[in-house]
């Protein structure tokens, strides 16, 4: 528990001195305030822009994060020092993993004042939001441990993380990308949060494929690479 | 067994070079050991080997009696590495970047100010490591190895690239370590900082150990030509055989005043290496 929460408390103060992960946590939470707040279209849906900015929050901002923090880490060799500190490698991803999941349910908090949700939708909302957090820690963390370094890893997050956050929002405009995304995590949040939750079982099926995927992934990432 | 550190035969190989070729010596309690070599001669790869860091092909090696290969987390509090690619936070200042260490090992904030005093840090406790000079980052990363007070310090290059002057101020620092009682494996490609500190040296050239013994007695070793370099008061010099056939003329000089200074003519470091490899050593 000292490992976990010695990396967690790094993590803070690296955070709040590192712009570019900081406006990863804030970018669309303030816009979507901005846009809900300037921009009335007659016929547009209800909270249009916090939902869709919602949905790509969570493909973009933990997904980034966590594939930022882990490859910057290997890169200059920080990550080293920490396992040879005492610090386990699963120690290390629930540190840095429960700090950015925290960010960004905060974040999500936001969404959630803002889309007007209360009781079991607000509950629906922040669960919803939580399991698609978890999914972008884990991609981006597989992303961060398969990466050398930062440069690296930008690479692949960047067409990896367009892949989860504007999905959604192209599959409005096209049909066929409609039906393909639909097996991404991102877009069935997508579904999820613009009926209000109520069709809820196909939804599940694919957030639980997707995760186990993504664990996968993850493990077959590790089990290749190491944390090093 | 009176070793802190005993390597026995370790190899490595790195595609098709052979880094590390039966590698074996053995490090006593509160000396300081020197590696010399070149850059490229396997160096850093050693100490990666004799912290864990890295498997050797064959071979192996103790630490404190364990195992290098079977070093888990709580035995690193036992030694301190200074190494130049064991990063730091760079946005973080020198004390909260020792303090992630610290709450690690579960170690007081008294004895960061304390590490940070020993290294000539006080001053910049608030300074990011982004702000500090390569001696300042060095001297940091110096902090941080003898932060949880280990008997065992590894040392690579500690002084590479700094100014004469912060290379002495580190040099006095291990000397003040050796005096506490730690054992010091260091390594350098500077002859000089290895005559003036260690105990012991290894001479390392393509991942053979080519020479191993105190520095004085392998250049003694080494001296072949046994002469004499007088320095007359006339301003020449004069080279005689270092033998009692010469005593007659030295005392007719001295006598008579002439004079200056008297050298031995025994190789340094620098030439030892070099007529064992062809090389010199600081490339």
């Amino acid at each position: 528990m000292n490992a976990i929460s010695t990396v967690f408390l790094k993590q803070i103060k690296e955070t709040l001195k590192n712009k570019a992960i900081l406006i990863q946590f804030v970018m669309f939470p303030v816009l979507a305030v901005i846009m809900e707040n300037s921009i009335k279209i007659d016929g547009m849906p209800e909270h249009f822009f916090a939902k869709l900015f919602a949905v790509m929050f969570i493909g973009m901002a933990p997904l980034t994060c966590m594939s930022s923090v882990i490859s910057e880490e290997k890169e200059k060799n920080t990550l080293r020092v920490l396992m040879m500190s005492n610090v386990k490698p699963v120690q290390y991803l629930l540190g840095i993993g429960s700090y950015i999941w925290i960010m960004c349910m905060a974040g999500a908090a936001v969404f959630a004042v803002l889309c007007e949700y209360k009781d079991a939708d607000l509950a629906g909302f922040l669960l919803v939001m939580a399991v698609g957090i978890i999914l972008s820690i884990l991609v981006g963390a597989v992303i961060g441990i398969i990466s050398k370094n930062q440069m690296s890893a930008t690479s692949v997050t960047v067409p990896v993380m367009m892949i989860f956050s504007f999905l959604p929002m192209l599959s409005m405009f096209n049909e066929t990308i409609g039906k393909i995304a639909k097996i991404t995590y991102s877009q069935q949040i997508n579904i999820l949060v613009s009926s209000n939750f109520e069709d809820v079982t196909d939804s599940i099926v694919v957030l639980a494929v997707n995760f186990i995927l993504a664990v996968i992934l993850f493990f077959a990432a590790y089990h290749k690479n190491g944390m090093e | 067994m009176n070793n802190s550190i005993n390597a026995q035969n370790i190899s490595k190989t790195f595609g098709e070079r052979k880094v590390l070729d039966d590698i074996s010596f053995e490090i006593s309690k509160g000396e300081i050991f020197g590696l010399l070599g070149p850059s490229g001669a396997g160096k850093t790869t050693l100490i990666k080997i004799l912290t864990g860091q890295l498997k050797p092909e064959s071979g192996c090696s103790f630490i404190n009696e364990i195992n290098s290969g079977e070093l888990k987390g709580k035995d690193y509090c036992g030694f301190g590495i200074m190494m130049d690619n064991f990063g730091l936070y760079e946005r973080l200042n020198c004390f909260e970047n020792l303090k992630v260490f610290a709450r690690l090992y579960g170690i007081k904030n008294e004895s960061i100010h304390q590490a940070l005093k020993e290294v000539g840090l006080s001053n910049a406790e608030k300074t990011a490591v982004s702000k500090l000079s390569k001696g300042m980052t060095n001297r940091l990363r110096l902090a941080r190895a003898i932060m949880t007070d280990p008997d065992i310090i590894f040392l690579d290059e500690p002084t590479s690239g700094l100014d004469p002057a912060t290379s002495v101020e580190i040099q006095n620092l291990i000397v003040d370590m050796k005096n506490e009682g730690k054992t010091i494996f260091l390594t350098t490609h500077n002859m000089a900082e290895a005559e003036k500190l260690c105990d012991h040296i290894a001479m390392l050239n393509e991942g053979k150990i080519v020479e191993y013994g105190a520095p004085q007695e392998i250049c003694r070793r080494y001296h072949h030509q046994k002469k004499l370099l007088i320095h007359l008061t006339d301003g020449s010099d004069m080279e005689i055989a270092h033998n009692t056939a010469s005593g007659d003329t030295v005392c007719d000089l001295l006598k008579n005043g002439k004079i200056e200074t008297i050298h031995s003519t025994e190789p340094n470091l620098e030439t030892v290496f070099m007529e064992l490899t062809g090389k010199e050593l600081a490339v």
